[in-house]
């Protein structure tokens, strides 16, 4: 799908919830429910694919004024074979902002789920994220992640929210 | 790395390079198979002619906690345009570990003609070999399977709680903590699906990445195999062995460096491993 597809099927999804009132379930962001209902509108195995595929490619890594190589033990996500890092800034606004490394160049689920993560939770305020839930990583990935994939996966979930409370007034 | 026939190997036409493979991609013999850990990144460009099979949709029952049968094997050998005469070369990430466990897998049906790319996706993506994100189509065969045979290379609860009574070698190929439990107990740390830290009594701390050098994920020569399982650890080529870590997938590794690089006799992988193991009622564990 290209950006503009994407675009036009966020635009898409933001439209139905005004006109048609669908409920926000669970804990998630605005963004964050309007990208799972997107998720949702793609049953097909192929072009979920491809759609998750498209957020890994706007990937984007922690720039070098926040934190440089080797990066620290502390900002790493446990147990996340694809080597994930996460750094977490709070904003003048006092929302937060994310930033994401992924060393291994294979963990292309880890930079979709990065890429996700940011566009929807970045900006918002710590009391927003803090529960998230972690079953957001079955919605975006589908019901059949491996347990190895899914442990890594919500372990972002995990410290992210766990970011969010540190940051809570 | 020196080359594969020289490094010592009981079976050396197991596994081929990555040279190998660039040079038979269209070699209408060999069948080249992707599999992964990560179901993202076959999409995102493989070796050209190369074909996905992923480990949850494709090899696994879609009810029970159990490989698929032999019709769906025969399904699946079919739809990727394998006869029983076709090489299927696996490949994938992590180190080879789904590429491994696929590899077993394809035993448990007899498919013979199997080999490893040395190596793995990592290292074919790092000499800057050429890929595609073109999905191939091969024309449908009429694939014809043996009955799946679990006794040979499959072991279950039962197998290692004989082993347990009989003080025979099992090996746990998981990381340190792992094995000892530590990282069960961290807290906010996801857990192992398993509400038991430790490992099977008696079982030898291996883990699977000794085998391989870091620096690009191929084997180890066979002296320095020998090394590690023979003389630090005492496994014998004749030994009854079972291997297991968390679900099977890094075992299958171990399984490969003991039974096909090594020639030991009597390896099985326990497949259930830690989730069934750490779960399991009543059996007894060690930290």
């Amino acid at each position: 799908m290209t950006e503009a597809g994407l675009n036009g099927a966020t635009l898409l999804v933001s439209r139905l919830k005004n006109d048609f009132g669908f409920v926000n379930m669970g804990n998630y962001t605005e963004k964050l429910s309007d990208l799972l209902e997107l998720l949702s509108m793609f049953p097909d195995e192929h072009n979920r694919i491809e759609l998750l595929i498209n957020y890994a490619d706007k990937f984007e890594e922690v720039p070098p004024e926040i934190a440089k190589r080797p990066f620290p033990e502390e900002n790493k996500v446990p147990f996340c074979e694809s080597g994930a890092y996460i750094w977490t800034k709070k904003q003048p606004d006092n929302t937060l902002k994310f930033y994401f490394a992924v060393e291994n160049p294979q963990g292309i689920s880890a930079k979709a789920l990065a890429a996700i993560l940011d566009m929807t939770l970045s900006g918002e305020k710590p009391e927003k994220i803090m529960n998230i839930d972690d079953d957001i990583v079955y919605k975006i990935f589908g019901q059949s992640l491996s347990m190895g994939k899914n442990m890594g996966l919500t372990g972002i979930v995990q410290m992210i929210r766990r970011n969010a409370r540190k940051f809570l007034n | 790395m020196s080359e594969i026939k020289e490094r010592g190997y009981a079976n050396s036409s197991v596994l081929v390079s990555t040279e190998w493979v660039s040079k038979h991609l269209k070699d209408p013999g060999i069948r080249i198979i992707e599999s992964n850990e990560d179901q993202l990144l076959y999409s995102t460009g493989h070796i050209p002619g190369a074909v996905h099979v992923d480990w949850t949709n494709d090899l696994n029952d879609q009810v029970r906690r159990d490989y698929l049968g032999k019709k769906e094997f025969e399904g699946l050998m079919s739809r990727i345009g394998v006869t029983p005469e076709t090489t299927v070369i696996f490949y994938g990430d992590k180190n080879n570990w789904w590429a491994c466990y696929a590899y077993w897998i394809f035993q448990l049906f007899g498919h013979k003609n199997a080999k490893l790319m040395d190596g793995g996706r990592l290292k074919w993506e790092k000499e800057g070999k050429e890929m595609t994100r073109e999905i191939p189509s091969y024309i449908q065969t009429n694939y014809k399977a043996l009955e799946r045979d679990d006794k040979k290379i499959r072991a279950f609860r039962k197998d290692v709680l004989k082993h347990i009574d009989n003080n025979l070698p099992l090996v746990d190929v998981r990381s340190p903590d792992e094995y000892s439990g530590k990282r069960l107990h961290m807290p906010e740390y996801p857990n192992e699906g398993a509400l038991r830290g430790g490992h099977i009594p008696g079982a030898s701390n291996i883990p699977w990445a000794r085998a391989i050098n870091p620096e690009d994920g191929t084997f180890k020569t066979a002296d320095e195999l020998k090394s590690i399982y023979a003389k630090e650890n005492k496994l014998k080529p004749e030994d009854n062995i079972i291997a297991y870590c968390r679900i099977g997938e890094r075992s299958s590794h171990t399984w490969f460096v003991l039974k096909k690089l090594l020639g030991y006799k009597k390896v099985r992988n326990y497949d259930g491993s830690w989730t069934e193991w750490g779960n399991l009622v009543g059996v007894p564990i060690e930290k």
